[in-house]
């Protein structure tokens, strides 16, 4: 009789602390996405508001005048492209290496961990380091610049994806094309690089997502030009550092843009993970 | 006969054209593998050489007292990194108290509460929003959650506390609404997403085995979870806290916004400070003087020396778990 009502007790204690697990963690869960809808929303309402024809007609301008983005989003297209253009077939090749031919060296594994150090590291210290490399030899701020700093960035990602993506392909298929005769580089073209395709596109997408929201890294490397520049020798405007002075400066028509520009890049780098997301999907199934 | 022995030879000659070709393409190839994948340690040492030769003019003048030291008077040329260290410790440390706890309950949520149909959607939702760009958060910051923060929160909070001993001086001094704490709570949403993502993916490594025997000895969900999945995926989750940390430590642009700039410690969260990412972002392209820009330049260094501490610590705990799900 009393064991039962001390088991009674016991139960009814721990019905208790689980309802109020259950619910801490409802709660934990809805608090998390009510701020991110937050900020989506007032994205959308602010932005919306910011943008008209002449954001991607005009180029910015000084205060009181009418301006646009256009610099800017052909800046962050141009440094962006050519970053992923340059930084992909670098990352490929380096992931290649770690896991075709040193899979199991030593250079390997510390080469991994220097990598992923890199991968995560705050993308302000790639801009000082460019600055210090890049910038101070040339004498002035650059496209080129900024685009070595997202280089930086682009490199480790790619390097990531490819290795793990090279590592999901079986041995057998190597193993029957090495036995066909064909030499190793064109059991990697033809066969591994083929096989672990979708994965490494899927990499690539994140990396440019990634680095086309990087603001840091292009304040001291390409710095911002108020004018329309496409030659890569001169500074060069990009949408996060325009973002980065217009939402500091004190006037309102630059805040609109600013909100403006926030949007294209959130609606750019969703876009983006989405597609990369739907290749995923499509190689699962 | 002489036919054959032509025909012999235009193969074998063929054959071994074929094979040079190959034995070529192969040495090209392995080349270019090597030498991409020596860019790599070469970029990081890069970074360390680079780091330290900027920052050894204002090491050397200042010295260890670089590291305590809270003047930063540019004027004056004299440099003291304690604000920036102190603003960057304190946001990232209040930003993981807040995001650790929910983050966690946002993955158990997902992974054993929320209703099958809506796991993916939720899932996949929070997983594209941990790739916004630290910018997004910092704008937002500025424009929407700092004046609410300092109407809604702030001022009846500190109505609230005044005159208690600790919380009065926590949060006392004025609302600006920019600050260490309005910072910290920005932070803390960034890296949410984080977390609980990676958290998800580690909880997912549990084998259903282990928890279902939990429930068949007759264990209640919050029993399952706090004695047999997260102790299972441990170095997995402080893994992922640590990479989130690392984040935490080093975002400049959700930060940069927010902190107020001010090279003052103070006693209140409430009042504006300084951090690392954030001094670096304000002031190097105003910097003049060499040894400005050195201190500047220092402070990165020391920036990038904690968190290498921080992320070499989470992947050696990635590793662990890694290494046990392939055992």
């Amino acid at each position: 009789m009393i064991g039962n009502v001390a088991n009674t007790a016991l139960y009814l204690r721990r019905r208790a602390v689980n309802s109020l697990f259950i619910a801490l963690s409802v709660i934990a869960a809805g608090f998390g996405l009510v701020w991110l809808a937050f900020i989506l929303g007032a994205l959308l309402s602010a932005g919306i508001e910011g943008l008209s024809l002449s954001v991607f007609t005009q180029s910015t301008a000084p205060p009181g005048m009418e301006g646009g983005l256009a610099n800017a989003i052909v800046g962050s297209l141009e440094m962006c492209g050519v970053a992923v253009l340059l930084g992909t077939p670098i990352g490929l090749f380096a992931g290649t290496y770690l896991a075709e031919y040193g899979r199991h060296s030593r250079f390997s594994f510390a080469m991994r961990f220097v990598n992923d150090i890199l991968l995560s590291a705050p993308s302000i210290i790639t801009g000082l380091f460019v600055y210090q490399v890049i910038v101070l030899r040339m004498g002035h701020f650059s496209g080129w610049a900024g685009i070595v700093s997202l280089m930086v960035i682009v490199i480790p990602v790619v390097v990531r994806t490819t290795e793990n993506m090279l590592l999901l392909v079986p041995n057998g298929l190597r193993e029957a094309a090495s036995a066909l005769g064909a030499p190793t580089s064109h059991v990697i073209k033809a066969v591994t690089w083929r096989a672990a395709r979708a994965g490494i596109i899927t990499g690539v997408l994140l990396a440019v997502a990634r680095i086309s929201g990087e603001t840091a890294p292009l304040l001291f490397t390409a710095f911002g030009n108020l004018n329309w520049q496409t030659d890569l020798m001169e500074p060069m405007a990009s949408l996060p550092q325009v973002i980065f002075n217009f939402a500091n400066s004190p006037y309102e028509e630059q805040h609109a843009l600013a909100w403006a520009g926030a949007l294209l890049i959130t609606a750019a780098v969703l876009a983006l993970s989405i597609i990369a997301r739907l290749l995923e999907g499509k190689k699962r199934n | 006969m002489t036919d054959f022995a032509l025909t012999d030879t235009a193969a074998n000659s063929e054959r071994a054209v074929s094979a040079r070709r190959a034995a070529l393409s192969d040495g090209f190839f392995r080349g270019a593998s090597l030498g991409a994948a020596l860019l790599v340690p070469l970029i990081f040492a890069g970074v360390i050489v680079s780091l330290v030769s900027g920052a050894w003019p204002a090491l050397s003048k200042f010295g260890l007292g670089f590291l305590y030291t809270e003047a930063w008077r540019p004027i004056h040329e004299e440099f003291g990194a304690l604000a920036p260290i102190y603003g960057t410790l304190v946001t990232s440390v209040l930003a993981m108290l807040v995001a650790l706890p929910v983050g966690i309950g946002i993955a158990i949520f997902l992974t054993e509460l929320c209703p099958r149909p809506l796991r993916r959607p939720i899932g996949i939702a929070i997983e594209l929003l941990a790739g916004i760009p630290s910018i997004i958060y910092g704008i937002w910051g500025l424009f929407v959650f700092a004046p609410w923060l300092q109407e809604r929160v702030q001022t009846p909070l500190m109505e609230m506390v005044a005159g208690v001993p600790v919380l009065g001086t926590l949060f006392g001094g004025t609302p600006y609404g920019i600050g260490i704490f309005t910072a910290s709570l920005i932070l803390s949403i960034m890296i949410l997403p984080f977390i609980s993502s990676v958290t998800r993916d580690v909880l997912e490594t549990v084998p259903p085995v282990l928890k279902e025997a939990a429930y068949g000895l007759g264990c209640t969900t919050w029993e399952v979870m706090w004695r047999v999945a997260l102790p299972y995926a441990r170095s997995g989750v402080v893994g992922g806290a640590m990479l989130a940390l690392g984040r935490a430590l080093g975002a400049t642009m959700a930060v940069t916004f927010v902190i107020g700039n001010s090279h003052h410690i103070r006693a209140s969260l409430f009042e504006p400070g300084t951090s690392i990412s954030a001094t670096i972002a304000n002031e190097f392209s105003e910097a003049t003087g060499d040894i400005y820009i050195s201190s500047l330049i220092a402070l990165g260094l020391l920036l990038f020396v904690i968190t290498f501490i921080v992320l070499a610590s989470a992947q050696w705990m990635l590793r662990a778990i890694e290494k046990r799900q392939g055992a």
